[in-house]
């Protein structure tokens, strides 16, 4: 297995370069250029700024001088300085965004992860009942709400009319003078509203699949047998049933994790957290190249090692695929 | 609808009931308005000043930032020579008095001897010569060079003694020493090398002269400045602490309002005329309505033989209806240009050529342009029997100007002119169609600065890709007077050489001024001493305070 994993890391290099290089064709071909934004609606600024900054980063050059360039600072683990007047290091642009986002997008896994497998497999075990239609409902309801609107409502009904939470942002002005507890009270209520919404949207994907896998595994003849053998029904499914539906669940999850450093901009947005969802759209809109390509590493980095965990995992649950010499198939 | 009216109906008495209950609760809310000074209402330091911010800053440099966020925190921290006071006259700052020559070509400036840097270090005539060093540094990336091109030279005569020598008069001169000065001490090694950009003082220490003290910036959150205690002018500013929070939703900031989370935010036209119009709000809130120095135009590419016909631009003009605009779209909260100067100021003039809606008056302009419609379908053809259809563009995410167009588009429509609407990332706008000056029609914007000088966007030299007359307009009448009037330093011929220029533009119409934005903030109800003026209401902060029983949070 260790050999296996091994071989997998190697080959994940060429085709990292490769996902990078597609990246950076890609963004340069979104027409303008990151100093474009110097010739605003003022008058009074000097254009010819844009040029002189241009070639000062090499934006002259032809593309595959950059890419190359890029490349060989990225060879030295140097994710360069953002295009953006502050000139802040790439690196400590998401540093500053990447903790508040997988914490939040953390706690909205754990909690979609521990409302919807429930969901799936008691509406799978009660399939075309009332309690199977009624969550049926609710979760559409749920993935079909947009976002946005949903945000704007509870935020009139919880920060504006009731004051119960505040509305946006993630800490109150007169934090640092507060005691340590209320500091967490503080920041955990700010949480509340967005992680909310997340979870309610995104109950609805999960769930489904847990009860579609849950119905097909249900089915099978080792389940009858179990049955037959006289096991109690909820040993039947938690323990002889569940085990195996959630195999593709767990593929599912493990190809999220990459998502997990990606925010949300709506949400970000409309709730003033400063997370990667944000940072990244910004990075679009003013075309800064580096953070966008640092962004893009990463998230292309923890993509493939997701992918190799989803695989390492399998074996752990399903004992019948092995990575002794030849690859295990995927089971759908 | 009716459904939906009632539904808001409801929220907003549940609201007042709210609000109402509130004040039982709080019981020691005054009612009283910031305009009406209570006799115990003294000055008082203290409390936290909360602003919302749509956007993050780029920066804590203003020399090398170029956006409004960064320019307005910034310019709390940083100090110029000299400032504008209410009226945009520009008045004494750091210099304590100014002397021009008889040529205008030299200014000397007497600096304020008390004048102290945020970290304690005396601010001297050194500092001034270091600041203009690095804004002519080939090295340094700022936009606003142009300010001291015409600068030969800069000689510091003693320490709170300064000479600038220019290469011939320029207008403009003493205006542009309103440019933050800049700490030699501190960033005279990262002007030199051209890293002024990586400076610790221009992401986590910023050090200036101003009033404020930045204490931090945690990027997308929120920018706090504290008050300089040590400030030169009349002791320190009152408000304690400022807060400016980046809120990127226009929605989310407007709940804020509501939910007192924040003490100032600017209000959409929608907001102000109809959306805070309740008891509650304006109990906590007072909102104010200025002129913005910014106005809204619909804009000809002149390149384009069709718009290279005056006739044609004038008919556009009397097909468009102003007034029907600025009540369609802003609610009539702007004020209808003219020309490119703000009413108001000193350099306007309402004596030019005007274009009431008159749309046979377009129709008989057209037709004189070689435009008609001989088969009466309702379109106007030239002789060769091509329509007269165009496109308009505007950057995408700005509603007020696509509704703008639609209007418009609806006008033109019935004096026989077709148009398309396209709205596009500002990014590639300017890439694809303002560089190249691929656009037929452009529904844009121009903030204009204090002085009336605006030879970068009308003098016929300045039509480069990247350069700002992207109509491409050339009038020699109106080369000379930019010229003259940028070399002249005095007022009373500037007055009549941009009045002149206001004529030109107003016959030639290159293109049609829409209107002046209004700029609606609201502040909250317990912060006094605002004394709103033509201008704004900000140019007084430091002069802000919340009365002792008033203040809300510990100000540190």
């Amino acid at each position: 297995m260790a050999l296996f994993a091994l071989r997998r890391l190697v080959l994940a290099i060429p085709l990292l370069i490769g996902i990078t290089f597609i990246s950076f064709l890609v963004i340069q071909l979104a027409p303008g250029g990151p100093f474009d934004y110097i010739r605003g609606e003022e008058s009074g600024q000097d254009s010819k700024l844009i040029e002189r900054l241009n070639k000062e980063y090499g934006l002259d050059q032809p593309i595959y001088v950059q890419y190359w360039r890029w490349l060989v600072r990225i060879g030295r683990l140097d994710f360069g300085r953002s295009f953006q007047p502050d000139a802040k290091p790439v690196l400590t642009k998401i540093g500053e965004r990447l903790p508040i986002t997988l914490f939040l997008n953390f706690i909205q896994m754990i909690i979609i992860v521990a409302l919807a497998i429930p969901i799936g497999v008691a509406s799978a075990t009660r399939q075309y009942s009332l309690f199977d239609k009624v969550t049926t409902v609710f979760v559409f309801i749920g993935f079909a709400t947009p976002d946005f609107w949903l945000a704007l409502l509870l935020m009139i009904l919880f920060g504006v009319q009731l004051d119960w939470l505040p509305i946006s942002g993630l800490r109150s002005l007169n934090y640092e003078y507060m005691t340590f507890w209320r500091q967490q009270v503080d920041f955990l209520s700010h949480l509340i509203l967005p992680v909310t919404v997340v979870a309610f949207g995104g109950l609805a994907g999960l769930s489904r699949y847990m009860r579609q896998s849950m119905l097909e595994v249900v089915r099978q003849d080792y389940v009858q047998t179990a049955r037959a053998k006289g096991l109690p029904e909820p040993v039947v499914i938690g323990k002889h049933a569940l085990r195996n539906a959630l195999l593709p669940v767990v593929t599912i999850l493990g190809l999220s994790l990459p998502g997990l450093i990606g925010g949300s901009v709506i949400i970000e947005s409309i709730f003033a957290i400063p997370g990667m969802g944000q940072l990244m759209v910004q990075s679009v809109f003013s075309r800064d190249y580096p953070v966008i390509m640092g962004n893009l590493v990463i998230v292309a980095t923890l993509t493939l090692l997701a992918n190799l965990f989803a695989d390492l995992a399998y074996g752990m649950v399903d004992p019948r695929i092995r990575f002794a010499g030849r690859r295990g198939r995927r089971r759908r | 609808m009716r459904g939906a009216r009632v539904g808001s109906l409801l929220a907003l008495a549940l609201l007042a009931l709210v609000s109402l209950l509130a004040v039982g609760n709080g019981g020691r809310r005054v009612a009283v308005a910031a305009d009406e000074p209570a006799a115990n209402e003294k000055p008082a330091y203290g409390d936290t000043f909360v602003q919302a911010s749509i956007g993050d800053i780029t920066g804590l440099i203003p020399n090398i930032t170029s956006d409004a966020p960064s320019h307005t925190v910034s310019g709390l921290i940083y100090d110029g020579l000299v400032q504008t006071d209410k009226d945009l006259n520009w008045v004494p700052s750091m210099a304590e008095s100014w002397q021009f020559s008889k040529d205008c070509l030299t200014l000397t400036f007497k600096l304020r001897k008390d004048v102290k840097w945020h970290d304690g270090k005396p601010f001297t005539a050194e500092d001034v010569h270091f600041t203009y060093k690095t804004m002519m540094n080939p090295k340094t990336p700022t936009a606003y060079r142009d300010d001291f091109e015409l600068v030969r030279d800069v000689q510091v005569l003693d320490p709170y003694t300064v000479r600038v020598i220019y290469s011939q008069p320029y207008a403009k001169a003493l205006g542009s020493w309103g440019t933050a000065m800049l700490p030699k001490h501190l960033l005279a090694k990262y002007a030199e090398e051209g890293k002024l950009r990586e400076a610790p003082q221009n992401t986590t220490n910023p050090v200036g002269t101003g009033p404020y003290k930045f204490q931090e910036w945690k990027s997308g959150e929120k920018v706090v400045l504290v008050a300089n205690k040590d400030y030169y002018v009349q002791g320190r500013p009152y408000v304690g602490r400022i807060v400016y929070r980046i809120i990127p939703s226009q929605a989310t900031i407007f709940l804020e309002l509501k939910a007192k989370g924040v003490d100032m935010a600017d209000l959409t036209a929608i907001q102000y005329a109809r959306q805070t119009d309740y008891a509650a709000f304006k109990q906590d809130y007072n909102k104010y309505r200025y002129s913005a120095n910014r106005y809204t135009y619909f804009g000809f590419n002149l390149k384009d033989p069709r718009f290279a016909d005056k006739r044609v631009r004038q008919a556009f003009a009397y097909a468009i209806n102003k007034p029907e605009l600025i009540e369609g779209v802003v609610m009539g909260l702007a004020r209808e240009a003219t020309g490119p100067y703000r009413p108001g100021t000193w350099a306007y003039t309402d004596k030019v050529k005007r274009y009431p809606y008159d749309p046979a008056k377009a129709r008989q302009l057209l037709a004189a342009a070689g435009w008609t419609d001989k088969n009466g379908d309702g379109i106007l053809r030239n002789k060769d029997g091509q329509p007269f259809t165009f496109t308009i563009r505007t950057n995408q995410g700005n509603e007020e100007r696509k509704k703008l167009a639609e209007l418009i588009q609806q006008r033109l429509k019935e004096i026989g002119v077709q148009s398309d609407i396209q709205t596009i990332e500002w990014a590639a706008f300017l890439k694809e169609y303002i560089k190249q000056k691929r656009f037929e029609v452009i529904i844009l914007g121009w903030g204009t600065g204090i002085d009336p000088d605006q030879y970068p966007i009308w003098h016929s030299s300045q039509m480069g890709p990247d350069q700002l007359n992207q109509i491409s307009y050339a009038n020699s009448e109106v080369d000379a007077l930019l010229e003259k009037g940028r070399t002249s330093c005095n007022q009373k011929e500037r007055v009549a050489t941009y009045h002149r220029v206001q004529e030109i533009l107003a016959e030639d119409q290159p293109l049609i001024f829409l209107y002046f934005n209004d700029a609606l903030p609201a502040v909250s109800s317990r912060v006094r001493g605002i004394k709103p003026e033509p201008s704004g209401i900000s140019y007084n902060f430091i002069d802000w305070f919340v009365p002792k029983a008033l203040q809300r949070y510990t100000s540190g």
